[in-house]
């Protein structure tokens, strides 16, 4: 777990100047936390430094509502596969640990246009969802649940307090559902 | 693989001859060395006269030989056995095997079709199949991207494909079929993807189409006669479903029928029932969302409905109505009936007349289920024969963006399509069943073809107050409504049950043991694990004067969702005792057939 942690916060760096190279783990140990880091916020969305959608848990446990909004997708239209609270299934990755693996851009990659590895052994296939309103206009809600869950920030089952939805989500909402 | 394009010449000389095939097929289900129907007979009462194996004996059991099928996940559905030949079936890419019993099961043929890989998305809930069906010297095949093939019996080449539905638009196809007579009875899944479900009849000698019948839309596609289709012993009337429904929304309504179908040959009816109305957020579909949620009777000659009713007018908790219909002659205040029993996934075990559809019974078959109070049995009532919704529980009542809590049965029901059986020694149903509650919260959702048309989101865990345990194996009397006996299970029991001549009942567990208790008091006489959890059902055989007992490992399905992850428990400290416990401690993925004997 900790090695994964080191190579997910390399990638990350990385990826904002488009760096094809993996490179190794620093020697340092990295927080996990830095890489979800939220570091400002516009009308209730959360952001890290790269502009990077993440959630927000309160002391109080309160979640911001993209994170929740997110939690009730994902159980939507990918549980049947990925299992609850992103905990994976007899037959589909668990994606708490993907949505850290995986940076932003290329879950969003993943998710739009879809996976296969069909083998001797694996019959495993992501569809693509990119031309699916209800995943796409609700994607980087998902993403932020998954992390939040990936991080252990928020347990297992419905979060419990949550914001309510800005105005902004509501008209964003609208426009991309139609 | 062995791939023949069907001959058009050839199908005119086959034509001869197809209307016996029903004979041969009833002759050979009275056999009961052969297993020659996934159900056990047009009955499905998954019954067998085989009586070598019994109470007394059954402790003695051991592990005959076993066969690796060389796939990994769920393994649902049974072998078949026809004289010296098993036939045995894989979840995707659905492989066939003929295995020769006579030969410690060498490979007599085996079938791979090719199919595209993106089907196996578009299935909800892993890439199950139910099984294969054999008439006329043919077995039949149904793949998950619903091509329908009829291969060979003797050498496995192709004598034709048809293909039923279209992956793209989500329809995909977990279940056998059924032939009846001349034809081969099809069903479609997709209640998730807001496919118009129906049942279609090909001709089993050409595959030609012959009839298809929606279970919503207008009449006509429906096949029903408004004046003589009845409900409820009255009929339906003109535009019984296109009134239920707001708009066009009939169109990506749902009510697939990708359960087990039964034949009664003396009232010449096939029984079905249909799933849930899509999408699962009811505010979207208001009105009863006519027919789903209904149990059909049909005439396999050309489709027409004879009788309908409706469990779950306009469904609020995907209580899909797909469960098998097990036919049955039983005794009723002192008059033989012809009955059929059903156990819904909502939680009501219904007896019915089959032959007009009269409801006789309809009780609760886990004392858990909470959304109802009960069915209305008043037939002077004008709610009569429709559940009691109780508020607290109705998502429709509580309105979109609203988690409704404590809903018992969860969305899986207190059963899923694992097949309940009944002994005629004994007069009991001996039920797989879930003991399973959930939160629902229904939004809004976008319909796009061939994407999930969920609009809900649901947590599950095992029943409060109870035994801790997500499942029971149960007795259940159908006349007086009332459960016998119940054995709890830390999992969902999600295989299906035989019960035979020796007054025996086999079920099997998701841990992976399979399991013989005492078809009178439920004691448990004999267990055994087998390599992979079960949701196989369990069937019987004799070969050379000797009886087996075949079972399907490997972990998958609806089960391998949640339960592989484990259940999560709102109420933690209820005292649950590990019943919630990952699926994933205990067994892994692994196709595997166990066959068992009592040693000589």
């Amino acid at each position: 777990m900790l090695h994964h942690t080191r190579t997910i916060v390399a990638i990350t760096f990385v990826m904002p100047i488009a760096l094809g190279s993996f490179a190794h783990a620093e020697d340092k140990e990295e927080d996990v936390a830095a890489l979800v880091q939220a570091a400002y916020e516009e009308d209730g969305k959360h952001f890290t430094e790269d502009d990077i959608p993440t959630y927000k848990v309160a002391e109080d446990g309160t979640v911001d509502w993209y994170t929740f909004s997110g939690f009730r997708r994902y159980h939507s239209e990918c549980h049947v596969c990925h299992g609850p609270d992103g905990e994976g299934s007899s037959y589909a990755p668990a994606l708490k640990k993907s949505a850290l693996e995986m940076d932003y851009y290329d879950f969003v990659d993943v998710v739009v246009n879809g996976r296969k590895n069909v083998g001797a052994s694996d019959n495993s296939v992501m569809p693509s969802f990119g031309d699916n309103k209800n995943v796409m206009c609700y994607l980087d809600d998902m993403y932020v649940y998954l992390r939040a869950r990936g991080t252990d920030a928020i347990p297992r089952g419905r979060p419990g307090k949550k914001d309510r939805p800005s105005e902004t989500f509501r008209e964003n909402e609208d426009a991309c559902m139609g | 693989m062995k791939r023949l394009l069907t001959c058009s010449t050839m199908v005119a000389a086959l034509f001869a001859g197809a209307a016996s095939a029903n004979d041969g097929l009833m002759s050979a289900i009275d056999n009961p060395n052969d297993w020659v129907i996934q159900t056990g007979d047009y009955a499905n009462t998954r019954y067998s006269k085989l009586n070598q194996i019994n109470r007394h004996n059954v402790k003695r059991l051991q592990v005959a030989w076993t066969f690796s099928t060389g796939v990994l996940r769920g393994h649902e559905g049974s072998p078949l056995v026809i004289g010296d030949t098993m036939y045995v079936h894989t979840p995707f890419p659905n492989i066939v095997y003929a295995l020769d019993l006579n030969n410690d099961g060498a490979i007599k043929w085996k079938y791979e079709p090719k199919q595209d890989p993106d089907v196996i998305p578009v299935m909800c809930c892993d890439t199950v199949n139910r099984g294969l069906a054999h008439a006329n010297n043919t077995i039949f095949l149904h793949q998950a991207d619903t091509t329908i093939v009829a291969l060979d019996a003797a050498s496995g080449e192709v004598k034709w494909t048809a293909v039923n539905g279209d992956p793209a638009k989500g329809e995909t196809n977990t279940a056998t079929v059924l032939p009846v007579k001349d034809k081969i009875i099809v069903g479609i899944s997709g209640g998730e993807f807001g496919v118009q479900g129906h049942v279609t009849a090909y001709n089993m000698e050409t595959g030609e189409r012959e009839w298809r019948a929606y279970s919503m839309g207008p009449d006509d596609q429906m096949l029903v006669d408004p004046e003589k289709t009845t409900h409820l012993g009255k009929p339906i009337g003109e535009n019984s479903s296109l009134d239920s429904w707001e708009g066009d929304q009939w169109k990506i309504g749902g009510g697939s029928t990708w359960g087990w179908y039964s034949y009664d040959p003396e009232l010449d009816l096939i029984y079905y029932g249909t799933g849930n109305p899509s999408t699962w957020n009811p505010a979207q579909r208001p009105g009863d969302n006519k027919w789903s949620m209904t149990i059909m009777a049909r005439d396999p000659d050309d489709g027409m409905a004879r009788w309908f009713y409706q469990m779950t007018p306009h469904d609020e908790w995907d209580y899909d109505g797909i469960n098998e219909m097990i036919l049955t002659d039983q005794e009723v205040d002192g008059e033989m009936r012809k009955l059929l029993t059903h156990f819904d996934r909502n939680g009501l075990a219904y007896t019915m007349d089959r032959g007009t559809g009269e409801l006789l019974v309809a009780e609760k078959f886990d004392p858990v289920v909470n959304w109802t109070t009960g069915v209305d049995m008043d037939p002077e009532s004008e709610t009569y024969g429709r559940p009691q919704v109780v508020a607290e529980f109705s998502t429709e009542q509580n309105g979109e963006d609203v988690n409704t809590t404590g809903i018992c049965p969860a969305a899986l029901g207190t059963k899923d399509q694992q097949p309940a059986a009944f002994s005629p020694r004994t007069n009991l149903f001996y039920v797989p069943t879930n003991h399973v509650c959930m939160d629902y919260e229904p939004f809004r959702v976008s319909y796009t073809a061939g994407q999930p048309y969920v609009g809900a989101t649901l947590a599950m865990y095992p029943a409060p107050d109870s035994h801790g345990g997500m499942g029971n194996f149960i007795a259940w009397d159908n006349i007086k409504g009332e459960i016998v006996w119940s054995l709890p299970e830390k999992f969902s029991v999600w295989s299906g049950a035989l019960a035979t001549a020796g007054d025996i009942v086999f079920y099997g567990t998701l841990e992976g043991h399979l399991k013989a208790v005492d078809a009178r008091s439920g004691a448990e006489l004999y267990k055994f694990k087998t390599p992979s959890g079960i949701i196989g059902n369990v069937m019987t055989y004799k070969h050379d004067g000797k009886q087996y007992v075949g079972i399907l490992s490997g972990i998958g399905g609806w089960a391998g969702i949640g339960l592989a992850a484990g259940l999560t428990n709102p109420n933690d400290g209820l005292g649950a005792v590990g019943g919630y416990a990952a699926l994933s401690n205990y067994t892994a993925l692994g196709g595997q057939l166990t066959v068992f004997a009592l040693p000589d």
